[in-house]
């Protein structure tokens, strides 16, 4: 039997992984390396991070440099390695609660920055690992582990967040869109620059069955699709109503000079060094 | 290239004893600095901002103290010598980073300028702290220097010592040496222990990356080497896969902790002073020592054989050194600026053989020669 080519991308020993059937974090995994593939990414230079949860998990499997373990801190490791070697490739892999829960400001401050390393947000709108309790991303009404009725909170707009602070490239999708999905993912490797790729999935074990009341993956990545819109109509939705949908696009690309460290010497002529 | 760019100063200053930790830093290679502002530790950060371009290293202001102790655990992996300052409030925000440290054996060194809640009065009141902070189980190398001169020997020491075990190590500084200006003698580089982390000897696919050589530690690649390894905090088998296993749990445990302690030899450090006739020996660490060895002076004056076993290391606990003093006095007395914790170390010790006294004092003032005294006379009456 021939083995799948893309295997070699990934860590020998590590399958099967451990998400559960029909999780979205998955598919990213699959998504990254084919996105990595399809631009020759050397993964020698790669450091994978994950801080803690179900997507924190892809990097284990990448058969590159990789940290885990530690819950929303994936952008202060990124930090360190990026300023003491630029030279390598640092991709994170968040969760929703990683990126802006515990790890919120981090990612302001990063994007503010920009921070020269891909940040892929797995947004499966609940603490999956931990039993499905709701995150600062589960929409209004929903029902979770800890909304018995329902949630009350306004959902964060990660793009939107990631945007404002300063983040140079940044995207939404859903697992219901692999192509774009990935094309996205590969956009992002190639900036230069603070690239956050936001992907919408589902997580058919908790989300699915707390708020969707369905633990069927499909159905559950079709509410997601259902309810996700384009830039274009999102401008005709308004308030209340714009907070229940996701906004799918590429939102911004754009070229403003790297974070090379707090105290860096400048260049005559004003321009940061490097 | 002029002096002022030069990583190591050698030759004798007047310095504040934050900046004889930041030159103890650059002479043992440090290229990394970050952190957050915190008094009475910002002359440590002031000074690093200006001296990391000079030298070709990176300078970081985190948003926080998390930002700060993770950059370094990252800078530290891609190769980085690294090293962050704060004070005890921030301190404990850091205690996440130091247990990942620990667990992922990764050098880097913290320095804690101690200070009372808030106010920056004078205190050893984090002794404990830094012991016992982190989650998990771990063993913890701090070192207390107690002066001027010993803020730019320990910084020095600490780097070798994280570089050598894999692991990071706390400088215990405090208010009064932080913001103490006194004589500093910078040698020759030349005359400068370097200690590097071993890298491995054989090519990515013979390495197995958490398998330990004799001493207990395993060689550390950098990043971007091509050996392509694992981090995780989560228990790690000796390829660093995730293994939830009793076996693998309690035989990476036991040897990130017995590589610490196996070493004591080469670990801890201590100094005496009158100790070979003493009666009496006061135990102190950090400036409690020098209040302590005028008081131990002046006592002599007066006949009273007295002495002082000042702890340089304060974790892992210099054992044989308290034991040899309270087989040999009648009366230890145990002096800190606090309510009374290293104490509880000392008295585990040495009450087995002589008499322990606890000299303590929580104002945010750090003890007069007169008080010791007075504590020596009252321990003998």
């Amino acid at each position: 039997m021939r083995e799948n080519p893309l295997r070699r991308y990934l860590r020998k020993g590590s399958l099967p992984h451990f998400f559960c059937p029909g999780c979205g974090a998955a598919q990213v995994l699959n998504y990254f390396v084919r996105a990595a593939d399809s631009i020759n990414l050397d993964f020698d230079k790669l450091v994978g991070i994950g801080g803690v949860g179900c997507a924190a998990r892809i990097p284990v499997y990448l058969n590159a440099e990789a940290l885990h373990g530690v819950h929303g801190r994936t952008l202060p490791w990124a930090t360190g390695i990026k300023l003491h070697n630029p030279d390598l490739k640092v991709v994170i892999f968040a969760g929703d609660g990683d990126a802006v829960a515990i790890g919120g400001n981090h990612l302001i401050q990063a994007a503010r920055r920009n921070l020269d390393v891909t940040m892929i947000v797995v947004n499966n709108l609940n603490f999956g690992m931990t039993g499905g309790q709701a995150a600062p991303t589960t929409p209004q009404k929903l029902t979770t582990t800890t909304t018995p009725y329902g949630n009350r909170e306004k959902p964060f707009d990660i793009c939107k967040l990631a945007i404002t602070a300063g983040a140079t490239f940044v995207s939404r999708w859903n697992t219901a869109k692999p192509m774009r999905s990935m094309k996205a993912i590969k956009k992002a490797l190639q900036h230069k620059g603070f690239s956050l790729v936001e992907i919408v999935c589902q997580c058919p074990t908790y989300f699915g069955r707390k708020a969707l009341h369905t633990g069927d993956a499909i159905k559950a990545m079709e509410w997601i699709q259902e309810n996700s819109i384009t830039a274009k109509e999102a401008d005709k939705v308004h308030g209340e109503e714009a907070l229940k949908h996701f906004v799918l696009g590429d939102f911004i690309e754009k070229i403003e000079p790297i974070f090379e460290g707090s105290s860096v010497y400048f260049q005559e002529g004003g321009e940061c060094d490097g | 290239m002029d002096k002022k760019h030069n990583r190591v100063l050698t030759g004798t200053h007047f310095m504040l004893g934050n900046y004889a930790v930041v030159e103890g830093a650059l002479a043992a290679g440090c290229d990394f600095f970050a952190g957050y502002p915190i008094t009475p530790a910002n002359e440590i950060s002031e000074r690093m901002a200006e001296r990391m371009p000079e030298i070709g290293g990176k300078f970081l202001q985190g948003e926080d103290e998390l930002c700060s102790i993770y950059a370094l655990t990252g800078a530290s992996l891609a190769g980085a010598k690294a090293m962050t300052a704060t004070a005890s409030a921030g301190f404990n925000y850091m205690q996440e980073g130091i247990g990942y440290a620990v667990a992922s054996e990764i050098p880097l060194v913290i320095v804690d300028v101690q200070r009372c809640r808030g106010e920056n009065f004078a205190t050893q009141s984090d002794v404990m702290q830094m012991r016992w902070g982190a989650s998990g189980d771990h063993e913890l190398i701090v070192l207390a220097p107690s002066s001027v001169q010993e803020s730019f020997d320990c910084t020095i020491r600490a780097f070798n010592l994280a570089e050598r075990y894999r692991t990071p190590v706390v400088v215990m500084s405090e208010t009064t040496i932080a913001l103490m200006r006194e004589k500093l003698v910078i040698p020759e580089p030349d005359a400068i222990e370097i200690v590097n982390r071993k890298k491995p000897d054989v090519p990515p696919e013979e390495f197995i990356p958490f398998r330990a050589e004799k001493n207990g530690i395993p060689p550390l690649p950098d990043f971007g080497e091509g050996y392509r390894i694992l981090h995780s905090l989560n228990p790690h088998d000796e390829r660093g896969g995730i293994a939830w296993d009793p076996d693998v749990f309690e035989l990476l445990y036991d040897r990130i902790t017995g590589k610490i302690r196996a070493h004591y030899d080469d670990i801890v450090q201590t100094e005496g002073f009158f100790l070979d006739d003493a009666h009496i020996v006061l135990i102190a660490y950090g400036s409690e020592a020098r209040p302590c060895l005028d008081a131990v002076r002046d006592a002599r004056q007066s006949g009273i054989k007295a002495g002082l076993l000042k702890l340089v290391t304060v974790w892992p606990v210099p054992e044989r050194e308290i034991r040899a003093v309270a087989e040999q006095a009648d009366i230890v007395l145990a002096v800190e600026m606090n309510i009374g914790k290293y104490a509880q170390e000392i008295e585990r010790i040495a009450c087995e053989y002589s008499r322990v006294t606890r000299v303590t004092k929580n104002r945010g003032l750090i003890h007069t020669t007169g008080e010791i005294y007075r504590a020596i006379e009252g321990a003998i009456k």
